[in-house]
C-alpha cells in the first residue's frame, strides 16, 4: 500500500458562514471558499494546478471541478476529479489529493465540498428527489431513515437508549454555544433532547442535524512547499478507506460501522492509536452515527457506547477525547464533512478560544456517506 | 385539489416478474440457475458466482423483522396521512431481506418478530407485498 505518512499538509482553510446560502450553493459557495482557503495558504491561483470537488447538492454541476477551476483562474488543470461520496467526500478528497500529488500529477490541490439546500429553480424541494421501486413506496425516505434502522438494532443487541444518544446532542450543542461560527446557540439539555419529537423513531429532532448549507475548501501541497507559507502546516499522517456495502439491505452488520477498518487503516499509516488522538471530529449525521464511530475507533469496547457517554462522554474540558469541537452537522452548520476537517485543523493551529483543546497535537477526523456506506479515516498532526 | 399520489414502481427488465408475481398474490424471489443463491433486489448478475442465468421462484412469504423505523414525519406529502407508519426490513425465510411496511399498530413490532405476506392493490397495475405480524410457529408436541 502506497504510504503518504507525513508527506502532505493541508495548508489552507476556507469556510463560508453557515445557513440557507443561495441555490447556486454548489458553486458560488464553493469558490468564496476556495478564495478564502487560497488567502489562508498565502497562495495565488497560479499556484494551484489540481481540484477536486464534491457535490451531494441536488442539479449538480457537471465537471464542477473544472468550473471551480476556470472560475478562479485556475485552468488548465493537470488534475481535475469530481467526487461523490456522500458526507464520505471531504475526507475521501484528501486521498486522491495527495495520491495526485505522490504521483507527481500536479504541484497543488484545491480540495472544495458544498451542500445547497435549494435546487437550481431556487427551491427547497417539497418531496424526495430520487425514488426507489423497492423503497419509496413504502415512504421509506431520506438518509436519517437508514440510521434510524441501523439504531434499533443497536438498541436492541446492545441496550443503547435513546437518552445515550441524547447526550452526544447536549455536548455537541454546548461546543457550538461557544463557537462564533455556529448556527445553533439555544441551550439543550438531556430533558429538552427526550422531550423533543421523533422524527423517525428511534431518532428525534435533536438526533438530527439541522437544516442548512454551505461549502468549505482547503489546499494540499507537499511538505516541503508548505513551510513557506502563511499558518503551521497540518500534517496528513495516516488515511484509510473502507466501504462495507451501498445500503442497509445488503448489509453484514449496521452495529459496526467502516470506521474500524477504515481506522485500522489510517492509524496503521500514521503509527497512532487511539491513546494519541487529543481531539477528534467525526460525522454526525445523526447521533447514532457519532455513537457507533466511538466504538469502532476504540473509545469504549462494541456495545458500551452508552456507558461510556454517561461517564467519559465527548465533550471539552471533560472528556480525554473531545468530538466535535465546533458543533458537528447537529448545531453548527449541516454541510457533510467538510468543516469536520477544518475544524480539526483549528485545533491544531490552536486559537479556538473557549472550545480549544489545550495542547491537541493530534486529530482523528472521519468522513461518513449515506447509511454508513463509505467510510474514510484520516490522522492529522500539527 | 387532488391529494399527492405515493410513487409507485416502475416494473424494469429486471424487476418485472417480481412485480407480475405480486399482481397475482404472489412473492417471487430471483433465484441462480448456476449456484441455487436467492437474491434482492433484483440484479442481471449472481454476486456468489457471476452467472447471467435466473430464475424466480415462489417464497413461503414468512419472515421476520430485522429493523424498523416508525415515521412520525412525512418526508413526501402523500405520506402525511399515514403518520405514524413502520418501514421495516423483513429478511425472509429464504435468507433475502425486503424492505416494506408492517400493518396494524406501530407499538407493537418488534424485531425478531414473525411477519406473513400480505398483498394491497396500489393501482390497476401495481400491487405491493407489505407484511402483518404472524403467530409464532407451534412448538414441536413435547415427548
Amino acid at each position: 500500500m502506497m504510504n503518504l505518512r507525513h508527506k502532505y499538509c493541508i495548508v489552507g482553510i476556507g469556510e463560508t458562514d453557515p445557513g440557507v446560502v443561495s441555490h447556486r450553493a454548489s458553486v458560488g459557495a464553493s469558490l468564496i471558499a476556495a478564495q478564502r482557503a487560497l488567502d489562508d495558504a498565502g497562495l495565488s491561483p497560479r499556484d494551484v494546478d489540481g481540484v477536486i470537488a464534491a457535490s451531494s447538492s441536488h442539479g449538480s454541476v457537471p465537471l464542477l471541478s473544472i468550473k471551480v477551476g476556470e472560475l478562479l483562474g485556475m485552468t488548465p488543470l493537470s488534475t481535475a476529479l469530481d467526487l461523490e461520496l456522500d458526507g464520505a467526500s471531504p475526507a475521501a478528497m484528501v486521498h486522491y489529493a495527495a495520491m495526485a500529488l505522490e504521483a507527481g500529477q500536479c504541484s497543488a490541490v484545491l480540495c472544495v465540498s458544498g451542500y445547497a439546500m435549494k435546487n437550481t429553480e431556487g427551491e427547497i424541494p417539497d418531496m424526495p428527489v430520487n425514488t426507489d421501486e423497492f423503497s419509496s413506496p413504502y415512504g421509506m425516505f431520506g438518509g436519517l431513515a437508514d440510521y434510524a434502522m441501523a439504531a434499533q438494532r443497536h438498541m436492541h443487541r446492545y441496550g443503547t437508549t435513546s437518552r445515550h444518544l441524547g447526550l452526544i446532542a447536549v455536548a455537541e450543542r454546548a461546543h457550538a454555544r461557544v463557537n462564533s461560527f455556529a448556527t445553533v446557540k439555544d441551550p439543550l439539555t438531556i430533558d429538552d433532547h427526550q422531550n423533543s419529537p421523533w422524527v423517525v423513531e428511534p431518532l428525534r429532532r435533536w438526533d438530527c442535524p439541522l437544516p442548512g448549507d454551505g461549502a468549505g475548501a482547503f489546499i494540499i501541497v507537499p511538505r516541503e512547499t508548505a513551510k513557506d507559507l502563511k499558518n503551521p502546516p497540518v500534517h496528513i499522517m495516516g488515511i484509510g478507506q473502507s466501504h462495507p456495502h451501498a445500503g442497509i439491505l445488503d448489509s453484514d452488520s449496521v452495529t459496526t460501522s467502516g470506521a474500524r477498518v477504515s481506522g485500522e487503516k489510517a492509524f496503521h499509516m500514521a503509527g497512532v492509536t487511539i491513546a494519541d488522538v487529543d481531539v477528534a471530529e467525526i460525522d454526525d449525521s445523526t447521533t447514532y452515527t457519532v455513537l457507533v464511530q466511538l466504538e469502532d475507533y476504540g473509545f469504549c469496547k462494541k456495545g458500551e457506547a452508552g456507558e461510556f457517554l454517561e461517564s467519559e462522554g465527548i465533550e471539552v474540558n471533560k472528556a480525554k477525547i473531545p468530538v466535535n469541537t465546533h458543533g458537528g452537522l447537529l448545531s453548527c452548520a449541516n454541510v457533510p464533512g467538510i468543516f469536520h476537517i477544518t475544524e480539526a485543523v483549528k485545533q491544531l493551529r490552536g486559537g479556538c478560544g473557549e472550545r480549544q483543546v489545550v495542547g491537541a497535537e493530534v486529530a482523528l477526523v472521519s468522513g461518513n456517506g449515506r447509511a454508513l456506506s463509505a467510510h474514510v479515516t484520516l490522522i492529522l498532526r500539527k | 385539489m387532488q391529494a399527492v399520489k405515493k410513487p409507485l414502481p416502475h416494473p424494469t427488465h429486471e424487476s418485472q416478474a417480481f412485480w407480475a408475481g405480486c399482481k397475482n398474490r404472489q412473492l417471487l424471489i430471483q433465484r441462480c440457475t448456476s449456484c441455487g443463491d436467492v437474491r434482492f433486489p433484483p440484479s442481471p448478475v449472481c454476486p456468489s458466482c457471476m452467472s447471467l442465468d435466473s430464475e424466480w421462484v415462489p417464497a413461503s412469504g414468512k419472515g421476520e423483522v430485522w429493523s424498523f423505523v416508525t415515521f412520525h414525519q412525512a418526508f413526501h406529502p402523500a405520506f402525511e396521512r399515514n403518520i405514524p407508519y413502520v418501514v421495516a426490513v423483513i429478511e425472509l425465510e429464504e435468507g433475502v431481506r425486503m424492505m416494506s411496511n408492517i400493518v396494524g399498530p406501530p407499538e407493537a413490532v418488534k424485531i425478531g418478530m414473525p411477519v406473513e405476506v400480505i398483498f394491497e392493490d396500489a393501482s390497476p397495475e401495481i400491487t405491493l407485498p407489505k407484511f402483518k405480524p404472524a403467530a409464532p410457529e407451534a412448538a414441536a408436541p413435547s415427548e
